[in-house]
C-alpha cells in the first residue's frame, strides 16, 4: 500500500507593532504585569470601538508580498464569534472572505512550490493562567495579549512529509525575519503552528484519503514535525483497522503532546463551533490602492533565497550558503571579501559554514592560515610512509582484507612524524599507492 | 414671564447673561420638578449626585470670565446608553445594574467641554431594545402628556424628560426611530444625524452599522446647536465622517423656504392610519408650501419591506455586541438579560448561522442597497421628504407586551430612513385625542442643515411645540 500523507499548515505570527490592532496599547506584552497593557477597547467594555492599526494591515500586506501573493484591492474584516474566557468581546475580529492577501506560494529547496491560500489579518486573545490562589484553583485572565496584532499563513495541502512542513516553516520564519516584522520568536509565542493532516492511501481497491485531523497551538518546529508523523502513522493504521474515510463531517481537532510525542482528540466536527461570521459593522472596508502595494513591494528587502541564490551566483555550495545566511556575522565576511582576489569565496564559505574560521577572528589571517599547503616533497614524504608500512604490516593485512578505513591510521602516524608539515593531500595519494601495491 | 424649566438653551444663556438666575437656580429648579414627578413618571433612573458642585464651579466661571462656551452651565438629560464617568450607566439592563463606566463617551465629553451638565440618566428601553420603554428593566416609563400612555423609545426617558421639562435639553440615540418615535409621542422635537455624524464610541452598541446619537429638545434651534457640537470625526470611531462640520445653527430663522423641493412620500400614508393623523401631515404640507416651498407626492418602495431589512440586520448586530456581556465580568449573567433581549440575541443567533447567512444578513444587506439607492434618485430632485413620524399617537401602557415586532410596526415610517443612515427632525405637527403627533423632515446624508431649515421655518411658523401642565396630566 503506498501512504501519501497531505499537509497543511496554518501559521499565525504576532506582529511586533508599537501598538495593538485596534487600540492605543503597546503590543509588546510578553512578561509584562499582568493586566497592566488594557484600555477599554481591548477589555471589550461596553461602548468600545476598533480602529484599525494601518502599520499592522501594510506589516500583513508586506508579508503577503513576501509569500508571492495576490494584494485584494478590496478587503474587509469580519467578526468570528465564539465564546471562551479569554476572548473579551465574545468575538474576534478577523477576515473571512475578503483577506488582505490570497493566492502566493514558497518553494521548497527541491524547486516543489507549496500554495499559500491566504495571509489575513486578525487580533490575539487575552490569556488564562489556571492558578491555585489561596488554596483554591483559580482561572485568572490576563489580557494584555487581548488585541495583539496576529497575522495568519494558511497553505493549501501540497507537503506530502513531515520533512517538507519543516523546510516550509524555517522559509516563512527566516521570510517573516528578513521583512522585519516581527522577531517570530517561537519561545515567546509569536509563532504558533497548526498542522492539518490526513493520508493519501493507494491500494489494490483504489485510492482512499484518512479523515482530516486538524493539530492545534504547536510552538516548535520539532514538535511540529513529530505530530505530522504520529499523525500519518496513526491514521494510517487506523483506517487499515476501519476502514473509514474522509467526509465532510467527520474532520477532528487534535492537541499534541510533546512528552508523550502523541496527539490527542480534542473536538469532532459534530461539536465544531459555527463562527457566524459577518462583515465588522465597526470598521469600513478597505479600498487598498496600487500605489500603496507599489510602495510595500519596494520597500521589501532582499528575500532569504535571494540571497543565498546571490550567494551561489559568487560560487558557494548551495548548502553552505544556506548556513552563511543564518549568520548575520558570516554573511558580512563574505560580501567583505567576495572581491577579494587572493581568496577563493567558496573555500572561506565552507571554512565559515564548517567554523574552521571563527567570525570573530581575523580572517584574512586565518583564511591564509588554513588554506597554506605543507611539504608536498613526494620522496621524503615517501619515505616516511615507507617505514610506517614496514613498521605495521599486521594493519596492512587488515586494510588487504577491505578495512579501508585503517589507512586514516597510516595518515596519522605520517603527520605526527612530520610534525604536521605534510600536505594531506600528497600524503593521502601516497598512502594510497603504496597500500595497494602491497 | 416665563419660568426656569420653560427656557430654551439661548434663553438659559441670555439669563446668565443678564444675572436674572443662576445655574445653581437653575439646577435646584429642575432638581426640585424632579423630585416632585420623577417617581410617577420613572422618566431618570440615576442623578447626577455632584450636580450641584459643578453648577457652582460654572456660576464661578462665569463671574470670572462671562459666558464662554456654547453649552455653559445648560443642564441636560442623558439616555442611559451613553457612559457616563461617575454616574452609574446601565442601558436599562439589569446584567449592567450598578456599573460604574471606566470612560466618557465622546459625545458626553464634547458637550461636557462646550460647558454642559448633567442632571442624571433616563430611563429607555433595555439595551434600546424596544420603542415603548416598556422593555427596561426599571419599569416603563409614563408620557407626561397622558400617563397611561407610552413616551415610545427607547430614548422615552429622553422624550419624556424634555416634555415634562425635567431638563432644558437631552440626548438620546437612534439606531431606527429611537430619537424622533419618542420625541413624536412626547410632543417634542429630536433630531437623527446621519449615520458616522457624532461619534458612537462610548455609547452602549446596539445596531453598530445604524446607531446614531442626537438631541431630543424643545425647539429644532436646541437640537441644531446641540447637533453642531456633538457632531464630527472622531479618531476612536472608525465609521465617523471626516467632512467638515457645517454650521447648523447659519440654517435656523429663515424667513420663508423659498426654492426649497420637498417630496412626501405616499406610500408613506399608510391605508391603516388615521384620517385625524393623515390630514395632520397634509397639513403640514400646505404649511410648508405657504412658506413657499415645493411640494409634489413622491412614489417610493412600500416602507414595510425596510421593516424585514432592518430587523434582521439589527438582531445579527445585536446577537454579536452583547455576547461580551458573558457572566465572566460586569457582575451578572446572561439569564439577567429581559425576554426582549433574549428573543432578539436568538433570532440574530439564526440569522447569522451557518446555512442561513446568505437568505437572510446577505439578502438583507442588498435590499438595504436598494433603499440607500432609492433615496439618492429622491434627493436628485427634492431636498427632503415628509412624513408621520408615527402612524399614530402613543399607544397605551402595556401595548408593546407579548408583542415582539411592536417596535417594528411602530417604527415603520422611520426604519428606511434609518437602514439609509439619512438625517431627519421630528417635531410636532399637531394633536389628536389630546395627544401629539409627529412630522419628520428627512434629508440625504450630511444635510442635517437643510432638514434643520425646513423643520425650523416650519416650528416658527405653528404653534405645535407645546407642553403638558403636570399639574393636571400627573
Amino acid at each position: 500500500m503506498k501512504a501519501t500523507p497531505l499537509i497543511g499548515l496554518e501559521v499565525h505570527v504576532e506582529l511586533e507593532t508599537k501598538s495593538k490592532m485596534f487600540c492605543g496599547c503597546p503590543a509588546d506584552h510578553f512578561g509584562k504585569e499582568p493586566n497592566t497593557q488594557t484600555c477599554p477597547v481591548c477589555l471589550g467594555l461596553p461602548g468600545a470601538l476598533p480602529v484599525p492599526n494601518e502599520k499592522a494591515i501594510e506589516s500583513c500586506m508586506k508579508i503577503g508580498l513576501a509569500l508571492n501573493c495576490h494584494i485584494n484591492t478590496l478587503s474587509k474584516f469580519d467578526r468570528k464569534q465564539y465564546f471562551y474566557p479569554d476572548l473579551a468581546k465574545g468575538y474576534q475580529i478577523s477576515q473571512y472572505d475578503e483577506p488582505f492577501c490570497s493566492d502566493g506560494f514558497v518553494l521548497l529547496d527541491s524547486g516543489k512550490r507549496i500554495g499559500i491560500e491566504r495571509v489575513h489579518m486578525e487580533e490575539d486573545t487575552g490569556k488564562l493562567q489556571h492558578v491555585v490562589l489561596e488554596g483554591k484553583k483559580v482561572s485568572l485572565v490576563d489580557y494584555n495579549r487581548s488585541g495583539v496584532p496576529l497575522v495568519e499563513i494558511v497553505s493549501r495541502p501540497d507537503l506530502s512529509s513531515s520533512t517538507e512542513a519543516k523546510e516550509y516553516l524555517k522559509k516563512v520564519h527566516e521570510i517573516i525575519r528578513a521583512i522585519d516584522v516581527s522577531s517570530a520568536d517561537m519561545e515567546k509565542g509569536q509563532m504558533r503552528l497548526e498542522p492539518t493532516v490526513n493520508v493519501c492511501l493507494e491500494n489494490e481497491s483504489g485510492i482512499h484519503y484518512t479523515p482530516l485531523a486538524e493539530i492545534k497551538n504547536i510552538n516548535s518546529f520539532n514538535f511540529a514535525s513529530q505530530a505530522i508523523d504520529f499523525e500519518v502513522k496513526r491514521q494510517t493504521e487506523e483506517f487499515e483497522n476501519t476502514g473509514v474515510e474522509k467526509s465532510a463531517t467527520n474532520k477532528t481537532t487534535r492537541g499534541y503532546d510533546s512528552i508523550k510525542k502523541t496527539t490527542f482528540l480534542q473536538r469532532t466536527k459534530e461539536e465544531a463551533k459555527d463562527y457566524r461570521y459577518f462583515p465588522e459593522p465597526d470598521i469600513p472596508p478597505f479600498i487598498i490602492e496600487n500605489e500603496l502595494i507599489e510602495k510595500l513591494k519596494g520597500g521589501l528587502p532582499q528575500l532569504p533565497d535571494q540571497v543565498i541564490a546571490s550567494l551561489t551566483d559568487l560560487g558557494i555550495d548551495p548548502k553552505y550558503a544556506k548556513i552563511i545566511y543564518g549568520s548575520d556575522e558570516a554573511l558580512v565576511i563574505i560580501n567583505k571579501y567576495k572581491n577579494d582576489k587572493e581568496i577563493d569565496i567558496g573555500k572561506l564559505a565552507s571554512l565559515l559554514a564548517n567554523k574552521k574560521i571563527d567570525v570573530s577572528s581575523n580572517i584574512k589571517e586565518e583564511y591564509q592560515k588554513a588554506t597554506q599547503k605543507g611539504n608536498t616533497n613526494l620522496n621524503e614524504l615517501r619515505d616516511v610512509v615507507e617505514k610506517i608500512v614496514a613498521d605495521n604490516p599486521n594493519i596492512v593485512a587488515e586494510y588487504k582484507k577491505g578495512k579501508t578505513n585503517v589507512a586514516g591510521f597510516f595518515v596519522g602516524q605520517a603527520m605526527k612524524e612530520t610534525k604536521g608539515q605534510a600536505d594531506p593531500q600528497t600524503l593521502n595519494q601516497i598512502i594510497s599507492d603504496l597500500l595497494n601495491q602491497q | 414671564m416665563k419660568q426656569l424649566h420653560e427656557l430654551t438653551i439661548k434663553e438659559v444663556l441670555d439669563g446668565y447673561q443678564n444675572k436674572d438666575f443662576t445655574c445653581v437656580d437653575l439646577v435646584k429648579h429642575f432638581l426640585a420638578r424632579i423630585e416632585k414627578y420623577n417617581s410617577k413618571l420613572n422618566i431618570y433612573i440615576a442623578l447626577n449626585e455632584k450636580v450641584l458642585e459643578e453648577a457652582a464651579a460654572i456660576d464661578k466661571e462665569i463671574i470670572e470670565k462671562g459666558i464662554t462656551r456654547p453649552l455653559q452651565g445648560i443642564p441636560f438629560a442623558i439616555k442611559d446608553n451613553f457612559l457616563t464617568k461617575g454616574i452609574v450607566t446601565t442601558a436599562s439592563s439589569n446584567i449592567l445594574k450598578d456599573y460604574q463606566p471606566q470612560y466618557e463617551s465622546t459625545v458626553i465629553e464634547k458637550i461636557k467641554a462646550a460647558g454642559a451638565i448633567i442632571l442624571g440618566k433616563t430611563n429607555m428601553d433595555s439595551f434600546a431594545h424596544g420603542s415603548s420603554t416598556e422593555t427596561s428593566d426599571f419599569g416603563a416609563t409614563l408620557n407626561p402628556w397622558n400617563i397611561d400612555k407610552l413616551p415610545g423609545g427607547s430614548s422615552g426617558g429622553s422624550a419624556a424628560a424634555i416634555a415634562a421639562q425635567l431638563a432644558t435639553v437631552a440626548l438620546g440615540s437612534e439606531t431606527a426611530g429611537s430619537i424622533r418615535q419618542p420625541a413624536a409621542w412626547c410632543g417634542v422635537t429630536g433630531l437623527k444625524p446621519t449615520y458616522g455624524r457624532a461619534s458612537r464610541y462610548g455609547i452602549v452598541a446596539m445596531g453598530s452599522s445604524l446607531d446614531s446619537p442626537g438631541p431630543i429638545g424643545r425647539s429644532v434651534e436646541d437640537c441644531a446647536i446641540v447637533t453642531e457640537i456633538i457632531s464630527g470625526k472622531d479618531s476612536k470611531d472608525a465609521t465617523t465622517s471626516p467632512s467638515l462640520v457645517e454650521k447648523y445653527t447659519e440654517n435656523l430663522y429663515a424667513p420663508d423656504l423659498r426654492g426649497v423641493r420637498i417630496g412626501i412620500v405616499k406610500e408613506y400614508l399608510l391605508a391603516e392610519m388615521r384620517e385625524d393623523v393623515k390630514n395632520l401631515i397634509l397639513d403640514a404640507a400646505n404649511k410648508l408650501r405657504l412658506l413657499g416651498a415645493t411640494v409634489e407626492e413622491v412614489s417610493m418602495m412600500d416602507p414595510r419591506f425596510a421593516i424585514g431589512v432592518y430587523t434582521v440586520i439589527q438582531r445579527s448586530e445585536v446577537s454579536s455586541n452583547l455576547a461580551r456581556y458573558d457572566g465572566i465580568r460586569f457582575g451578572h449573567d446572561r439569564d439577567t438579560f429581559c425576554d426582549e433581549t433574549k428573543r432578539r440575541i436568538m433570532l440574530g443567533t439564526y440569522t447569522l448561522s451557518a446555512g442561513y447567512y446568505d437568505a437572510f444578513y446577505k439578502k438583507a444587506q442588498a435590499v438595504r442597497t436598494k433603499i440607500v439607492n432609492e433615496f439618492d434618485e429622491i434627493f436628485k430632485t427634492y431636498d427632503a421628504v415628509i412624513g408621520a413620524v408615527s402612524p399614530g399617537p402613543a399607544l397605551s401602557v402595556g401595548a408593546s407586551k407579548n408583542q415582539p415586532m411592536f417596535g417594528e410596526m411602530e417604527d415603520v415610517l422611520v426604519e428606511p430612513s434609518s437602514i439609509a443612515g439619512l438625517t431627519s427632525v421630528g417635531l410636532p405637527c399637531g394633536f389628536v385625542d389630546n395627544l401629539p403627533i409627529g412630522l419628520q423632515v428627512t434629508s440625504n446624508q450630511l444635510k442635517e442643515g437643510t432638514a434643520i431649515k425646513i423643520a425650523d421655518c416650519f416650528q416658527r411658523h405653528t404653534e405645535f411645540q407645546l407642553f403638558p401642565d403636570l399639574e393636571k396630566t400627573v
